[in-house]
């Protein structure tokens, strides 16, 4: 599992003159404003009809004509979304420590999990239906099931990589296993747990979306699905958005956690 | 090469006071490390025999050196006498205690520092005490005096000041210093360093020879040292081991006769470049034989 880490700008040397414009910075506002841009010449050009591809500028439109109904509904997707996280984040800490504790666990659990990670999510939610009714909770469900994944491996492989020679120099001291855990094995799989994080925290919109979608009566996903069936397309578009901006947000806490929590790691000069 | 330098126990390892029968006790007691006909396979019955037929004694307060062709078995001696291997034939016996476990009363250091990047330096260098049943329930009580006994070593290292930086913002050769400190903080009576300089650049490793050297003289520690470079065996060891090729076994046995303290001049001495020259003379037999 790769960790995706945010790019972050390449410095630009120190002598930053004040009244140049810093490009770097800006460039995340100009792109986006480009992408609406660019979206809506191309339905002035194309002349698309609105059930298809509305413009942005429509889509802003509904995002204010039905503003009530997506916030209530973002808020209870990043409620279920955030529920389903933590959980993940709980569940996915511990066994990914359970896991990286011994290589027979690693092994015998390895295949199980790759297998369950497999398991497309939406085959799943209509069991948790059964098991639990619509609503909340098997989005909350989901959410859990497509997130943990990614922390478990993190974390996992955090354990797995310790260096050899760290551990000699630790049990020729008559370190137990449970030391070389607390002393090593846990900080240096912090790096990977908080840098899974912001992967997890995405997958759990997907996943808390897709139960929304299938089987619920709340939720963006929910609120999507009815405006399609609708035709009123630029809601789904609005939906959309909501779902970026939440996404965007969360992803960039998880990025600011990381950089908090694990500041050691992200130095340049880092070789170990 | 046999000169008479330290003179004494050059293969005979028998006490000085000649008892009636040759007590096993007393022999092992002068030696802090024996190791008798040891074997080590790695990997079951037929995986590679690392070392075969391995004998050597190492002396309390006397500084060992191992060379060897590469892959000859000098991590794996190592490994042994810390008690992380256990040999599957031989005894190897560590402060006068056959070692079936690892033994805390050894310091190491490798290659690689190995510093934990998320403690400081000072940190680091205490981590031994978090670990060693002696320390461990003391630190907490008595960190003032734990922390005082780390900034004396880091001084002696010339790391003065540097404790409270972090690992990655020290060079190579600081980072070493403090992985010195590190294996020296909980006073073991052994020091096992493997291929401690390997990475540094030469002056540096010249420098590290005198702290070494300074810190083997100022602590009376007994120091095993694995090493490539002959000229380091050669100038901080009171005894020199020449390893054979795969499987590993002692082929020769120097005393170096240099006296002590010893200055980085000597190593232009036509004494030292003989010493060396014979080394690499039984080395490079040593990788033809392979």
């Amino acid at each position: 599992m790769t960790i995706v880490t945010e790019t972050t700008p390449p410095s630009t040397g120190p002598k930053v003159r004040p009244m140049r414009i810093n490009w770097v910075r800006a460039a995340p506002w100009l792109y986006t404003l480009g992408l609406f841009l660019g979206w809506e010449l191309l339905v002035i050009v194309l002349d698309t009809p609105v059930t298809v591809l509305p413009a942005p500028s429509r889509v802003f439109q509904a995002v204010v004509q039905y503003w009530s109904a997506i916030w209530k509904n973002s808020l209870q997707t990043l409620f279920t979304t955030t529920l389903g996280f933590g959980l993940a984040v709980v569940g996915g800490l511990a066994l990914g420590l359970f896991i990286g504790w011994s290589k027979t666990i690693y092994a015998g659990l390895y295949p199980l999990m790759i297998g369950f990670n497999a398991i497309p999510k939406v085959a799943v939610v209509p069991i948790l239906v059964i098991w639990f009714g619509i609503g909340t909770i098997p989005a909350v469900i989901t959410a859990f099931l497509i997130s943990f994944f990614p922390i478990v491996v993190n974390v996992a492989t955090g354990l797995a990589t310790i260096e050899p020679e760290t551990e000699d120099v630790l049990r020729a001291l008559g370190a137990r296993k449970m030391d070389i855990m607390l002393k090593v094995g846990i900080p240096r799989s912090m790096p990977y747990f908080f840098g899974s994080l912001k992967i997890a925290i995405t997958l759990a919109f997907v996943g808390s979306v897709l139960s929304e979608t299938v089987a619920a009566n709340y939720g963006l996903g929910n609120m999507m699905s009815s405006a399609q069936s609708q035709f009123n397309v630029p809601l789904v578009f609005a939906g959309l958005l909501a779902l970026a901006v939440e996404g965007i947000a969360m992803y960039a806490l998880m990025a600011w956690i990381e950089k908090r929590m694990t500041g050691w790691a992200h130095r340049s000069t880092m070789s170990h | 090469m046999t000169s008479p330098g330290l003179a004494g126990e050059v293969s005979d390892y028998g006490g000085q006071e000649a008892p009636k029968r040759p007590d096993e006790k007393k022999k092992t007691m002068s030696h802090l490390v024996s190791i008798d006909d040891v074997d080590l396979r790695y990997g079951g019955a037929d995986g590679t025999l690392a070392v075969s037929g391995l004998t050597m004694r190492v002396a309390k307060g006397e500084f060992a050196a191992v060379v060897g062709p590469s892959g000859c078995g000098k991590s794996t001696l190592m490994k042994l006498v810390t008690g992380l291997h256990i040999p599957q034939k031989g005894t190897v016996i560590v402060a006068g205690q056959q070692v079936t476990k690892p033994v805390s009363i050894v310091g190491m250091a490798f290659q690689n520092p190995t510093m934990l990047p998320w403690r400081t330096t000072l940190e680091n260098i205490l981590l031994p005490l978090e670990i060693v049943e002696k320390h461990r329930h003391r630190l907490r009580a008595n960190k003032k005096e734990y922390v005082a006994k780390a900034e004396h070593l880091l001084e002696l290292v010339g790391l003065k000041g540097f404790g409270s930086k972090f690992p990655w913002q020290l060079s190579g050769g600081m980072q070493q210093r403090a992985n010195l400190c590190r294996a020296l903080i909980h006073e073991p009576e052994l020091l096992m360093l493997d291929e401690p300089f390997g990475a540094l650049d030469a002056f540096t490793r010249e420098e590290l020879w005198c702290v070494i050297r300074d810190l083997h003289a100022a602590q009376g520690v007994t120091i095993v040292l694995v090493t490539h470079d002959l000229r380091e065996a050669a100038f901080l060891a009171d005894k020199i081991f020449v390893m054979s090729a795969r499987p590993g076994r002692i082929l020769r046995e120097h005393q170096v006769p240099f006296e002590r303290p010893r200055d980085l001049e000597v190593m232009y001495e036509a004494r030292f470049t003989d010493l060396v020259h014979e080394l690499h003379g039984e080395i490079a037999n040593a990788r033809v034989a392979a």
